[in-house]
């Protein structure tokens, strides 16, 4: 197990490499994840906010 | 055949399509994962010359292939936005860019991590790294020319002509080991030749291969529907999916 995570002694350039892709895939998941959620959020209270205006000047 | 290919097109059919498609990429992506870092890490043998430095060939050249092969999908996208002025390719094009950047300063990170054990320095500015550093700045400059043009299909005609510009850097990074001299190998695999590569060590790498791809499939259907939602703001799908959400 030692072995596997020396890796022939070559652990720093091994690991960080893939701990590098790893942290670039997760920007490129979560960015694209939260910015969806956020638009939508947007659009909904945008639109909340004018059917309450619809309804104020209805009233 | 054009009525169904302008229902893909459209941005409702879309949202729609690609919030079924996504689930299904994940659970293509994981097993794939998994496996290939499995394989690379722990069943593929030392390399006789590189011993276990080798096994950065599981991240760098996926990522490199990606960089690549995003860039060339780009074009596509540019070609169609240009000729037929289709929303969807503008959308596709513009949410493509940054998971492009991703692979590109990937594949440039883990080749300088490579680089520092086995060629004695970082980085060199040989045919190879200087042409995918160009990449890299394409990528990017496509993402600052789309936020610097505020009508957003003005941006996207200006960005699909630098995209269809910057093509021809993609046969010169391809060559470049071929070219001219450079510290860069050559290739290992192409797709005319058995790979000079023992089965243990190419299986993984081509299951890293497959699992990046489907990655850019996921990184970029969410980065598409986030756009969609932006550009479409004021149309009725977007009130609609709004008002469904808030309702039920």
């Amino acid at each position: 197990m030692a072995d596997f995570f020396q890796m022939g002694g070559y652990a720093l350039y091994v690991w960080s490499a893939y701990a590098l892709a790893f942290v670039v895939l997760l920007i490129n998941w979560l960015g694209p994840y939260f910015k969806h959620k956020k638009k939508l959020k947007n659009a909904s209270d945008f639109y909340l906010l004018n059917r309450e205006q619809e309804h104020d000047t209805s009233a | 055949m054009m009525q169904w290919f302008h229902r893909m097109a459209s941005p409702a059919w879309f949202y729609r399509f690609s919030g079924k498609l996504i689930p299904f990429l994940i659970l293509t992506f994981t097993p794939l994962l998994i496996i290939g870092l499995y394989g690379g890490l722990v069943t593929a043998p030392s390399d006789y010359q590189q011993g276990d430095a080798f096994r950065i060939i599981y991240v760098h050249v996926p990522a490199a292939w990606m960089s690549l092969f995003i860039y060339i999908v780009m074009a596509v996208y540019a070609v169609i936005t240009l000729i037929w002025r289709i929303k969807l390719a503008e959308i596709l094009l513009i949410s493509s860019a940054p998971v492009g950047v991703g692979f590109t300063i990937l594949a440039l990170a883990t080749g300088s991590l490579w680089g520092k054990p086995m060629w004695g320095t970082w980085w060199s500015w040989d045919a190879r790294l200087t042409s995918e550093l160009l990449l890299l700045f394409l990528y990017l400059g496509v993402i600052g020319l789309y936020r610097a043009i505020e009508e957003k299909r003005t941006a996207s005609r200006f960005v699909s002509i630098l995209v269809l510009v910057g093509t021809v850097n993609i046969p010169i990074i391809h060559y470049s080991v071929e070219w001219w001299n450079t510290l860069h190998q050559g290739s290992t695999i192409t797709l005319t030749e058995k790979p000079s590569m023992h089965i243990d060590m190419l299986i993984p790498l081509l299951m890293m291969a497959i699992a990046f791809k489907v990655f850019y499939g996921i990184s970029l259907l969410i980065q598409a529907r986030a756009e969609l939602v932006e550009r479409e703001f004021n149309s009725r799908w977007v009130r609609e999916l709004v008002e469904e959400n808030s309702d039920g």
